[in-house]
């Protein structure tokens, strides 16, 4: 490694540092209580589309938790967060502006 | 985050835009790809599931557990990972070493977890047209009629699984490599010895084996070409890559097992 290299290494090294290792259980704690939260919901019976929702939902917070806390972005530069969660999140976009609608389609003509 | 200091280092190239290593930024943008990989396949699957009105419902309660349980063991994984990370930065190689390894035994049982779902389902007659017969399997098992009537089903359950499977495979072969460095390939063998002679010829482990053989070919290329102790920079780019196998799994699992249960 060059120097910026290894200073730069050194420096994300030292932000773990400040991390309690308190705050690493409370976030797996909370990925195990919605995922808790979800299967007690599978055997509750709800409507397809409110289960799907909720689950969803559920799905994003305990992403941006693994994201935030465990990948650790929530330190990194603003540029560094942006730029990542902004192309993936766009690109994800452009595939459901492009696929939901062609498979609600198929269903309305009716095809089996 | 401040980047003044960094500035000041003299070197021929220039302060990273990101203010961090490059490695990192490496394994971030192989990242973004791999989950627009994941995201196609995600897509499909729920594609096929609004577009096939008699979408099968065949996860049982038993199914659900065992993936729920699967559930906890990544997620325990991801904890399991942080600490390594945390005791890799503060200079404890031991306690490195011992939550990697923690972290590849929490990813393994979920291999083996995952590897007897798909060996039960296949028994039960859902399967790929690329999958070789079960010898006694029954006509009028269960998912026959799912595998004739909906092929999308087994293909893209088996098809977005099996890549999630790929890579926690890949993923605890990195971190053995990680932790263990060239004391890792041996053991590597063995797993591929066992996993292709303790599966039986028509299960689909029994080829699927042959990606540890592959991986310890490639692993010993890459130690015996560039031997080196690993860094806390190191294990924290592993830790990525782990992490965000958990995180796709995140969605798997409700997409795929609890919108598709079967609860009486």
């Amino acid at each position: 490694m060059d120097t910026i290299q290894q200073a730069l290494a050194e420096r994300a090294a030292e932000q773990q540092r400040h991390h309690g290792k308190a705050l690493f259980f409370w976030v797996w704690g909370a990925l195990l209580a919605m995922t808790a939260i979800e299967v007690y919901l599978t055997y509750q019976h709800m409507q397809p589309k409110s289960m799907l929702t909720i689950l969803m939902g559920l799905s994003l917070i305990k992403a941006a938790l693994i994201i935030g806390y465990f990948m650790h972005l929530k330190y990194e530069v603003s540029r560094m967060k942006w730029l990542t969660m902004c192309s993936v999140v766009a690109c994800l976009i452009l595939m459901t502006i492009f696929f939901f609608p062609d498979a609600r389609r198929i269903i309305d003509l009716g095809v089996k | 985050m401040a980047d003044s200091g960094l500035h000041d280092i003299p070197s021929v190239y220039e302060p990273s835009l990101f203010g961090t290593y490059s490695k990192k930024i490496g394994m971030w943008l192989f990242l973004l790809s791999d989950s627009l990989t994941f995201g196609a396949l995600l897509y499909a699957y729920s594609y096929g599931r609004i577009s096939t009105p008699d979408w099968p419902t065949p996860f049982h309660s038993e199914s659900i557990i065992n993936a729920t349980i699967m559930t906890a063991f990544l997620l325990t994984s991801s904890l399991t990972m942080v600490l390594a990370v945390r005791a890799s930065v503060n200079g404890d190689s031991k306690a490195q070493r011992l939550w990697l390894l923690a972290t590849m035994l929490c990813g393994t049982g979920f291999i083996i977890l995952h590897g007897r779902e798909w060996s039960k389902l296949i028994a039960e007659g859902l399967t790929l047209p690329m999958f070789p017969t079960v010898p006694g399997q029954e006509a009028n098992s269960e998912f026959v009629n799912v595998s004739k009537n909906v092929p999308q089903f087994a293909a893209t359950f088996f098809g977005l699984t099996g890549m999630h499977m790929l890579h926690v495979t890949l993923g605890v072969i990195y971190l053995g490599v990680v932790a263990l460095r060239r004391k890792f390939i041996p053991i590597l063998l063995v797993c591929w010895l066992v996993a292709w002679l303790g599966t039986p010829s028509y299960s689909p482990f029994h080829y699927g084996a042959h990606v540890l053989l592959i991986a310890a070919i490639v692993c010993t290329i890459i130690l015996w070409l560039k031997p080196k102790v690993y860094d806390s920079s190191d294990v924290e780019v592993a830790g990525l890559y782990w992490h965000f196998v958990d995180l796709v799994w995140m969605f798997i699992f409700p997409l795929v097992y609890l919108m598709s249960a079967k609860i009486l």
